[in-house]
Parts: structure tokens; sequence; C-alpha cells
């Protein structure tokens, strides 16, 4: 089998219902660069979807397609079966999703509260009023309120970080997108996003789609898993799919895992 | 071959107007876009108006203290030293004080500008922006572009009053030329069309300065450039391609005025 062809679990088997968001054979290129190839695979209602592989695989280029960033040179995004490409669909789509960015896009002019309101003010569906008592109550769940009045220079990389998934969820949107959400962050720091993660979404019931190095954490937290290499998704499927792989492309990716983890633990003996 | 490399650059050109015309448009139109206008035209005063007063004062006197000086010499020789006061209240308001405050707003406010955009490109916040529906050019540029409309004529204005004042300190109070004569000089030559073409002048230098700047900042990105590279890049190509439209665009109007 060569590295890009698809394994057989590539193919979907069916959702029992119609999934919220579908690729089908998007392709994108930068000049002669082909970035993705031929990336299709399904978003079922619920959950969340990780989109794992090694830098520069595309991933994070194929977010940006799916929200309209960027235009893809060839396929079809759907989302609840209507072609985002329409003018319309992708209003509905932009109106229903956050992104969360890989560093954050905090508005370095605006505070803290004023990054929380601003997507509600754009919105426009709440008074004034209902938007403050909305904002102050995220943040305060999501133990920012202290730092309301703060400009997010002043906020640590972890404040950040909630602040840029507190301002994602202020609108309750239906889906949200993170791009490398754990990246440049330490282990532990990355586990609190996980399970940050995790949690909000049990606790909202939103779609997540987190685009990710992070394999290990995400076979935990994940309901389903894409995996993309070199433009190309060679695994769809259940997490439990997943680990169950044996083609050479994810062996390899896990002993390697495995071998840092004991060169870590021999390390940590010798110390 | 050079003929047709001059027509690709004449093009080119003619497509960057389009453009920068379009943006500027989109900016004002999408003004309201994202709430908030007030704060966000009182802190573009702030950025435009207030923090380039030091400098526009400072240029404008030694502007004036400069033609006072060269002025008094020159009439000298000619025995009209008492047209010092005609000589630098024309050259001001109708040439120099809407050429240099727009040069130094491209350099102190147009150079934040574009590093600003710059730097919300890159960092991603102009993507935000977009994905939550707000116009970022209208959330923005347009409240800069609005407030330079209203602030840069008053700054043009304050650098005629400090030239005309630097003219009179040089020529009369260093050179001990009579006073009355040079205020009556002043008082004489400045007629209300050379106000409203020193008004119109700044009027469209600040909005062409302001729109170039953040145009550059804007998309810093298609500069073929990334990061601090791709800022560094428009922030130069935004004075410098500012500084040119000034002076194309203040032949133009004096063409067109005079």
């Amino acid at each position: 089998m060569t590295q890009t062809d698809p394994l057989p679990c590539t193919k979907q088997t069916g959702s029992p219902t119609p999934p919220l968001l579908e690729l089908r054979s998007i392709q994108k290129s930068f000049g002669s660069k082909e970035v993705l190839k031929d990336v299709s695979f399904e978003v079922p209602q619920g959950g969340i979807v990780s989109i794992l592989g090694r830098s520069g695989t595309g991933k994070s280029v194929l977010l940006r397609c799916v929200v309209g960033l960027y235009r893809p040179d060839h396929g079809q995004i759907l989302y609840g079966g209507q072609d985002v490409a329409e003018p319309g669909p992708r209003a509905a789509l932009r109106q229903a999703s956050s992104y969360v960015f890989q560093q954050n896009a905090l508005f370095d002019t605006a505070t803290v509260l004023e990054n929380m309101l601003l997507p509600l003010q754009a919105r426009g569906d709440l008074r004034p009023a209902e938007q403050l008592t909305k904002a102050r109550e995220l943040l305060r769940r999501m133990e920012l309120e202290e730092a309301a009045s703060r400009y997010p220079a002043q906020l640590s990389g972890g404040m950040q970080k909630r602040l840029a998934v507190a301002r994602a969820l202020v609108t309750d949107p239906a889906m949200v997108f993170f791009d490398e959400p754990t990246a440049g962050l330490d282990p532990i720091r990355r586990n609190a996003v996980f399970e940050m993660i995790a949690r909000l979404q049990k606790e909202r019931g939103f779609t997540a789609v987190v685009v990710t190095h992070d394999v290990q954490e995400a076979l935990i937290v994940s309901s389903r898993i894409v995996w993309l290499d070199a433009g190309r998704v060679l695994f769809s499927g259940t997490a439990r799919e997943f680990e169950a792989q044996n083609a050479p492309e994810f062996c390899e990716f896990r002993d390697n895992l495995e071998s840092l983890r004991q060169s870590l633990r021999s390390l940590s003996a010798v110390v | 071959m050079f003929v047709a490399s001059l027509g690709k650059s004449v093009l080119d050109g003619i497509g960057a107007l389009g453009r920068l015309g379009t943006f500027s448009f989109q900016s004002l139109a999408n003004i309201q876009s994202g709430g908030g206008l007030p704060a966000r035209l009182v802190r573009s005063t702030f950025e435009i108006g207030v923090r380039c007063l030091p400098v526009i004062t400072i240029v404008a006197a030694f502007s004036g203290l400069v033609l006072g000086l060269q002025g008094h010499y020159v009439l000298s020789r000619f025995g009209a030293s008492e047209m010092l006061g005609t000589l630098v209240s024309l050259s001001l308001c109708r040439e120099l004080a809407p050429v240099l405050a727009a040069i130094m707003l491209a350099g102190q406010a147009g150079t934040s500008l574009a590093a600003e955009l710059g730097i919300q490109r890159s960092t991603e916040q102009i993507d935000a922006f977009e994905l939550m529906g707000i116009s970022a050019e209208g959330f923005l540029v347009g409240p800069r572009l609005l407030v330079a409309a209203f602030v840069v004529p008053a700054l043009t204005s304050l650098f005629t009053l400090v030239g005309v004042a630097g003219g009179w300190l040089s020529g009369c109070v260093l050179l001990h030329q009579d006073a009355n004569s040079y205020w009556a000089a002043v008082h004489q030559a400045v007629q209300p069309r050379d106000v409203f073409e020193c008004l119109i002048k700044a009027l469209v230098f600040g909005i062409l300065t302001v729109a170039l700047c953040s145009f550059q900042g804007f998309y810093s990105h298609r500069l073929g450039e990334a990061g601090a590279r791709s800022v560094g890049a428009a922030t130069v190509r935004g004075v410098v391609f500012s500084s040119i439209a000034v002076l194309v665009a203040d032949y133009l109007i004096t063409s067109i005025l005079v």
C-alpha cells in the first residue's frame, strides 16, 4: 500500500442521520504546491471530530477552506446539505459556527470584555444589557472575570487560550472549529485545553472540529478521527477503529510516541 | 517588449487604483459594522489628530522660521521686504502647509496605521473579524478615513497659523522688520480662495494618506513577505506611496484651481 492510498476504513459507512458537514473531493493548491489533493469526509452532528496528521499536511488549510477563508480549487463543502460556495449557506455556516485560531487572534486593541462583546454586537440579536450579562457570565465561568478590563497582551498564554475559546462560545454556536488549540503549550496545559474542549462540548452540545497534532489527547476526547497525510485522507472513522489500525503510517506514528515516552521515562530515572 | 511592459505597468496601476477606491468605499460604507462607532471615532481622532499635533507644530514653526529668514534676504535684494508677510502666508497656505502636514501625517499616523493593520493581518485578527460577520475594513479603517476628512484640514490650518507666526518671529523679531507691515501683508494677501485651496488639498491629502497606509497594512499578506517582514514592507510602502500620491495630487489640484 502506498502512503497516499486510502485505507479501507476511509469509506464512510453512512451515518444514520445526515451529516452536519460534508466535504467532497476538496482540492487546494498554492501556486504549484498541491496542498489538498482529494479530501472527502463527513462530520456528524454532536461530538468531537479530530483532524490529525503531521505538520504541513494541509490540516489548517482544510479548516480555512471549510469556513471560507480560502476558496477550494475543486470540490464541495456542504453544511446541512447546502453548498457553502453559495452566499446563503456560507452565511448560515458562519452564523452557526465559531473559529478558534491557532494564535488565538484576539483583538489586541480591545479589552477582554470588548473581545467578548464584539461577536454579540455583530449579531445584534441581543440588547446591549443582555450582551453584557452574557459576556460577563461566560467570562466568570472561564475564570476570566477579574481580567475583564485588561488587554489580551496582559494575559498569560493559558488565559489567552481560554479567552479565545470563550469568545468563540459566546454566541452559542452549533459548530466550533479549533485550529491547533494546543500549539505551543506544555503537556499540562495541553491536557487542560482538551479537557476544556470536551467539557464544554458536553455542556453546550456543539459539534467540535479540532485540528491537532496531539494524537493521544485527540484519541481520548474525540468521537471521530480523520487522518490527513500529504493532502489526502488516509483514515476516517471512530477513535476505536483508528486504534485498531495496523497500517504502517499509524504504527510509525505510535511507535515514535512510545519511543519518546520511554526516553522521557529513562531520562526522569537518571535525574 | 518595452511597450508591453509599459502597458502592463499602466494596467497594474489602474487596477491598484481601482482596488484602493473599492477598499476606501467599502470602509466608509461599512463603518457601522461591529458597533461602538463613537468610541472608534474618538480613538481615531486621538491617533490622527492628537498624536500628530507635536510634530505638526514643530515642523510648522521651523518652516515659518526658514521662510521668514530666506524671504527677508531675497526680498531685501529687490527692496520688497514689506512683502514678507505675503510670501510667507501664501506659500504656507497654498502649498507648504497641506503638503508638509500630509507628509508628517504619513510619517506619524500612517506608519502606525500600516504597522497596526499589518500585525492584525499577520496575527489573523482580520480573518477573525470576517468570520464573526464584521467588516474589518469598516470597523478598522472606516472611522480613520472619516476622521481624516475633518482632522487633517484642522491640522493643516494649525500648520499655516504656526508657520505664519514662525515667519513673524524670524522676519520681525530676529531680523527687525516692521511687524505691522508684516501682519498687514498677511491680512491683504490671503483671500478666501486661498483658504479654500488649502482646505481642499488638506482634505484630499488626508484621505489619500490614510487610505494608502491602511490599504498597505490591510493587504500586507499579499506583498510576498511573511510575518514581521510583511509589516515592515507594508509600512515602508504606505509612507512612500502616500508621499508620492500627495505630491502628484498637489500638482493636479493646483493645476485645476490656479
